[in-house]
């Protein structure tokens, strides 16, 4: 297995002109799992647009499977890339098993492979009994859901591509408590056989318990790149979210709690 | 956000779009035989039979098969031809422009088609009569058609890409204009000319004949077997552009390739059968709340079913008022726009929003 899945060096963006994100060192294993932090409009959806490739990078270098980004195709890296965009715009009817097997145009694998991650990836999302309703009349958490089920069926297996990467932009937003439980567990499963997941996160207490490492952004710029336990403290949260907050360690996990 | 899931039922559509798609192979033949039988004169199956057989090179001619090879089964086959290439770029087009309501007009071809006509007819003046001058209409709306798109096009084109939202508005700028110019072309122009320019305009399939019909083969032929080349783009392209590129879809060349033959297959439509209104935007929305919006089966469905509205449409333009004929365009709006209004209001009933 290779060390670094995903490495940015000095990577900058640009795309209207002023920079949007500048000077980004980053480093990513398989297995593991990278939460984008920062106030609002410091540049992590922004991040998450570089990661993917929807806007470009200007300076820098940027090393998906040690080759540069610009030498991978589009079916390539659909292969081996999955994207959760903050909001869908889908208004056609689809069912919600139609919109989970999207998930799988990338990949020639047959019917009933299909068949098979589309049963895996609704359990893991929750979303067995909507499977024959229409999208457009869910609710937005069960939309989220499903949404997320088609992303993690474009990643599913590891024999589809030679490397995955997940990136999820704020995957828990619409959720309540106990299904953020279930797709946070969801994406570590993942990440356990091997996937790289990125994700944009609001919730810091979230971000404790199931991230390795943490990136705070502040005005496009990278401000801390470390484990929770590491990078979450008072003088971090004063100092790049203007907000005085108690942190704690969680009472049964060793991991940092934040208290506001 | 509206929230009714507790209330909607669930849907099984594999099962029920093989049901939606046999009858629809069902329908064609059966609208083909009532518009071979239905006219000024009607004719039993045996006379078709008859009609058939002589015009394939065999049997004795009398009035009966004379109607058949002659006249009906050219018609007929044109207009499903048409029908069907009208119908399928339509699914294709509401895909491309992620929005149910899209019509191939949006991006300009009918207007530009309608304009290349009037030039057309008001150029060439008294020398259009007979079989030139239809041809030379003809030429005129294709190219009309493809240059109105060519535009629209490029319009739309900027750095990053092409913006379908910027390709709808330069439509509708490009659609006033081909309008305004088809106006001003109106004004100058003499009673006998606005009469053929308006008649033009109606769409018909009065014209018909085998070698047009055999021009509508090869193009629409084409148009038909490519769109479903198309059909996994689309289904990932529903998603959002951004998105099915994160799919794998190579987003501009799929929205390049699609517009050729949308432009293409309208174009020639237009051309040949003047501009029938609501084919491509009412086919797709019934077809689509039948069976969902999968272009794999929706935009085969589309071009089956809008065969048949069309055969049925040129069948009620002809025997209505036998034996007088109405444009068949004048029929599939007189159908089409209360069925369309219709279905604007209870579209939430669908899931449509």
């Amino acid at each position: 297995m290779m060390d670094t899945l995903l490495s940015l060096r000095a990577a900058c963006a640009a795309p209207w002109g002023r920079a949007l994100l500048q000077d980004i060192n980053l480093q990513l294993a398989p297995g593991q799992v990278l939460g984008i932090l920062g106030p609002n409009g410091a540049g992590k959806t922004s991040l998450l647009n570089l990661l993917c490739g929807a806007t470009p990078l200007t300076a820098g270098e940027m090393l998906l499977g040690n080759r540069p980004i610009a030498d991978w195709s589009i079916r390539q890296r659909a292969c081996a890339q999955a994207v959760l965009p903050q909001q869908s715009s889908l208004n056609f009817p689809y069912t919600v098993e139609e919109v989970v097997l999207l998930g799988r145009t990338p990949h020639a694998t047959g019917s009933s492979v299909d068949r098979e991650v589309l049963a895996a990836t609704l359990e893991a999302t929750d979303t067995c009994a909507l499977r024959q309703r229409l999208y457009t009349q869910l609710s937005g958490g069960e939309r989220q859901r499903v949404q997320l089920a088609r992303v993690f069926a474009q990643v599913w297996r590891a024999q589809d591509a030679p490397l995955r990467l997940l990136l999820l932009d704020e995957p828990t937003a619409a959720l309540d408590l106990s299904h953020q439980k279930l797709i946070m567990e969801s994406a570590r499963r993942l990440a356990s056989q091997g996937s790289a997941v990125v994700m944009v996160l609001h919730d810091f207490n979230l971000a404790a318990r199931y991230t390795d490492l943490c990136l705070v952004l502040e005005q496009g710029r990278q401000q801390a790149l470390g484990s929770a336990q590491e990078i979450f403290t008072q003088e971090m949260f004063r100092e790049v979210f203007r907000v005085e907050v108690t942190v704690n360690t969680h009472p049964a996990l060793d991991i940092p709690l934040v208290i506001q | 956000m509206s929230t009714i899931s507790a209330g909607s039922p669930p849907v099984n559509r594999s099962a029920r779009t093989r049901r939606v798609l046999l009858a629809l192979y069902l329908l064609l033949p059966a609208c083909l035989l009532l518009a071979l039988s239905s006219g000024a004169v009607m004719l039993n199956a045996g006379d078709i039979l008859a009609g058939l057989v002589a015009t394939l090179g065999g049997g004795d001619a009398n009035q009966a098969t004379v109607i058949i090879g002659q006249i009906r089964l050219p018609r007929a086959l044109l207009g499903a031809l048409v029908g069907a290439v009208l119908a399928s770029t339509g699914a294709a087009t509401q895909g491309l422009f992620r929005n149910p309501l899209a019509d191939p007009s949006l991006i300009g071809v009918t207007a530009g088609a309608s304009l290349g006509a009037s030039l057309a007819i008001v150029t060439a003046g008294g020398a259009i009569s007979g079989y030139l001058g239809f041809s030379l209409v003809s030429l005129g709306a294709f190219l009309g058609g493809l240059l109105t798109v060519a535009m629209v096009y490029r319009l739309a084109q900027s750095g990053s890409g092409t913006s379908v939202a910027t390709m709808l508005l330069a439509g509708i700028a490009v659609t006033a204009l081909a309008g305004s110019v088809g106006s001003l072309l109106e004004y100058h122009a003499s009673n006998d000319m606005l009469r053929r320019i308006s008649l033009w305009r109606m769409g018909g399939l009065d014209g018909a004949n085998y070698p047009r019909l055999l021009i509508a083969g090869i193009v629409g032929g084409a148009v038909l077997l490519a769109l479903p080349r198309y059909a996994a783009a689309l289904n990932a392209m529903l998603l959002g552009e951004s998105e099915a590129r994160h799919l794998g879809i190579d987003v501009d060349r799929i929205k390049w390739g699609l517009i050729i033959w949308v432009a293409v297959g309208v174009g020639a439509s237009v051309a040949l059968a003047g501009t029938i209104a609501f084919v491509g935007l009412v086919v797709p929305h019934i077809v689509r709340l039948l069976i969902g919006p999968d272009h794999r089966s929706l935009i085969p469905a589309c071009a089956l079913a809008g065969a048949c509205l069309l055969l049925l449409a040129d069948t009620l333009a002809r025997t209505v008022m036998a034996p007088s004929e109405l444009p068949v365009g004048v029929v599939t709006a007189l159908i089409g726009v209360p069925f369309f209004i219709s279905l604007l209001r209870r579209r939430y009933q669908y899931g449509m929003q």
